[in-house]
C-alpha cells in the first residue's frame, strides 16, 4: 500500500465514511459511484457505527507477504449497522471468538510500508 | 470561563509483570516492587502507537465534549515517541477524529511533560480568544533498554483535553511553569533507547522542578494542599509521586485516585494526563484538582482546576480510566520483546 493510494481511502479507513443513496437508501461502504439497487448517482456521507458484531471469522496461521510478524491473528466478517465488512479481530482470545460476538471499532495501524515507507492507519475491531 | 470540556483516556489492554521482567534479567523483584512501588505496566500492541491511541483518547473526549470536531481549532500531541521522525502525528488524529482542515497543528516534545505543553498551549489560545475549542494530547509507548531500570516502567498511555469557554466541565483556575537546563534523562538522534542519570533524576530534577511548580501554582491561585480533593503528579515510579506530594504538604487520600503507575507504569507524556482524567471520572461538583507534570530536561507545568455541575453529565460517555486499568491481558517476556521490537525474525530474501 503506497502513499497515494493510502491518503485515497483516508474517509473510510480513518472515518469510516460510507456512502448512502439518496434515492433508495443502500449504504456502501466504501461508497460508489452508482447505487447497484436504484441506479442512482447520488450519496451522502454517512458514518458506521463503532459497535457491531461477528457474523463470521477465521484464524489465519499462514499469512500473507507483509503480515508475518502478526500471525496467529483473526479476520472476520463483521455487522457495522447496514454495513458487512472484512477485518481483524484484535486483542482477542481466539477461543472465546463467537458469530454473534459484540465487537468495537478501533483504530489501529494496518500496515507499514517497509522500514522507511509510511505507515498505513484504519479500522480493527476488538471484543467489546 | 475557560476550562476543559472534553476528556478521553486510552490504556492498552496488555501488561506484563515487574515479576516476568526480573526473572530474565536475574533481579530481585520483590525489591523492585517495594523500592519503586511498581507491580506490572502496560504493553502496546505491535498495531498501536502514539497516533492510535490518541486517535482512541481524542473520539471520546469529542464525544464528551458533544462538540462539532469541525470547531477544534488546534490540535498538539505532546509525545517522546511519535512514529514519525518527520511528518507529523496530528495530522492523522486531526484527519481521523474530522477536525481538519481549518486547524493549527503540531507535535511537542519536552520528555515526559510534552502532554501538559500540549494542554497549556490549547488552554492558552482558547483564553485569547484565537480558538474556539483546543485539543491537546498526552501520549506515548515508552522503551526501556533492556534490563534496565527503566525497563521495569517504561509503558504505554494516552489522554486528551478539550478546552473551551463554554459548557465547561472543569474551570482552569491557576496555571505555573517552572524550567530549567537540567540534563537528567535523554535521548540522541537515532537511537533507540533514552539514557538517564541514575539518581541525578531525582532530587536535582524531578523534586526540584515538581515542587517549584507545585509551590508556584498553590501561590498563583492562593490556596493551601488541604483546599484540594485531588492532586495528581507525574508518576515515573510508584514513590516520586507521594514523596512529592507529602513534601507539598499533599496526603495520600488526595493522590490516590490519580496513581496510576503501579498497575500502569510510566506512560511518560501522557502520565500526570491520565492521572487527571482518573480524576475527572469521579470527581464532584466543585472539587478542585491539582496537577503538576514533569518533563526530564527539565521542566513541571501545573494547573488547577475546579470541577464544574457539567461533569456529572459526562462522566460515563466513555470509558473510564481505572475501568480500562483493571481489564488485562498479561504477556511473557517473550511475546513482549516481540511486541517491543526488541527481537526481530530473520528476514528471508
Amino acid at each position: 500500500m503506497f502513499a497515494a493510494r493510502h491518503w485515497r481511502e483516508i474517509p473510510r479507513r480513518y472515518r469510516m465514511e460510507a456512502g448512502k443513496c439518496t434515492t433508495c437508501g443502500k449504504v456502501f461502504f466504501p461508497s460508489r459511484l452508482i447505487c447497484d439497487a436504484c441506479k442512482n448517482k447520488e450519496f451522502e456521507t454517512v458514518t458506521l457505527p463503532d459497535e457491531g458484531e461477528i457474523l463470521t471469522y477465521t484464524v489465519i496461521r499462514t499469512p500473507p507477504s507483509g503480515f508475518e510478524d502478526e500471525a496467529p491473528y483473526a479476520v472476520g466478517i463483521v455487522k457495522l449497522g447496514d454495513v458487512q465488512l472484512l477485518t481483524q479481530i484484535v486483542d482477542c482470545e481466539f477461543d472465546k471468538l463467537a458469530v454473534g460476538g459484540k465487537v468495537r471499532v478501533e483504530f489501529r495501524r494496518i500496515q507499514e510500508s517497509g522500514k522507511s515507507g509510511i505507515l498505513c492507519y484504519g479500522y480493527k475491531c476488538v471484543p467489546a | 470561563m475557560e476550562g476543559i470540556v472534553g476528556y478521553g483516556a486510552y490504556i492498552p489492554v496488555h501488561r506484563i509483570k515487574v515479576e516476568e521482567i526480573a526473572k530474565v534479567w536475574g533481579a530481585d523483584a520483590p525489591s523492585y516492587k517495594r523500592g519503586l512501588m511498581l507491580e506490572e505496566k502496560s504493553v502496546p500492541s505491535p498495531d498501536q502507537d502514539v497516533i492510535t491511541m490518541s486517535v482512541q483518547a481524542a473520539r471520546y473526549a469529542v464525544k464528551r465534549a458533544g462538540i462539532d470536531p469541525k470547531k477544534i481549532g488546534n490540535i498538539y500531541i505532546g509525545s517522546e515517541s511519535h512514529p514519525y521522525a518527520v511528518k507529523p502525528s496530528g495530522t492523522v488524529v486531526a484527519e481521523a477524529i474530522g477536525c481538519t482542515p481549518d486547524v493549527h497543528c503540531a507535535d511537542y516534545e519536552f520528555a515526559c511533560k510534552a502532554g501538559s505543553e500540549g494542554m497549556f498551549v490549547s488552554y492558552g489560545l482558547v483564553k485569547a480568544g484565537l480558538v474556539e475549542y483546543g485539543l491537546g494530547i498526552g501520549a506515548d509507548t515508552s522503551q526501556g533498554a533492556p534490563g534496565d531500570a527503566l525497563e521495569y516502567a517504561a509503558s504505554a498511555g494516552a489522554a486528551a483535553f478539550i478546552f473551551g469557554r463554554e459548557n465547561v466541565l472543569a474551570t482552569v483556575d491557576a496555571t505555573a511553569s517552572y524550567m530549567t537546563d537540567t540534563p537528567d534523562f535523554w535521548r540522541r538522534e537515532h537511537q533507540f533507547y533514552p539514557r538517564h542519570a541514575s539518581r541525578f533524576t531525582g532530587e536535582p530534577a524531578y523534586f526540584k522542578h515538581t515542587v517549584g511548580a507545585g509551590k508556584m501554582l498553590l501561590e498563583e491561585s492562593g490556596m493551601k494542599p488541604e483546599d484540594f480533593q485531588y492532586a495528581t503528579f507525574h508518576q515515573p515510579n510508584g514513590k516520586f509521586p507521594m514523596r512529592v506530594g507529602k513534601m507539598l504538604g499533599f496526603t495520600p487520600e488526595q493522590i490516590k485516585q490519580g496513581w496510576l503507575v503501579p498497575k500502569l507504569g510510566n506512560t511518560y507524556s501522557g502520565a500526570s494526563p491520565l492521572g487527571l482524567t482518573a480524576i475527572l471520572d469521579v470527581a464532584k461538583p466543585g472539587d478542585k484538582v491539582f496537577m503538576v507534570s514533569y518533563g526530564s530536561g527539565s521542566g513541571s507545568d501545573g494547573f488547577v482546576f475546579t470541577v464544574t455541575e457539567r461533569i456529572k453529565k459526562v462522566q460515563d460517555l466513555g470509558p473510564k480510566t481505572w475501568d480500562q486499568l483493571n481489564r488485562q491481558k498479561y504477556l511473557d517476556y517473550g511475546t513482549y520483546a516481540k511486541f517491543r521490537g526488541k527481537i526481530h525474525k530473520l528476514e528471508v530474501k
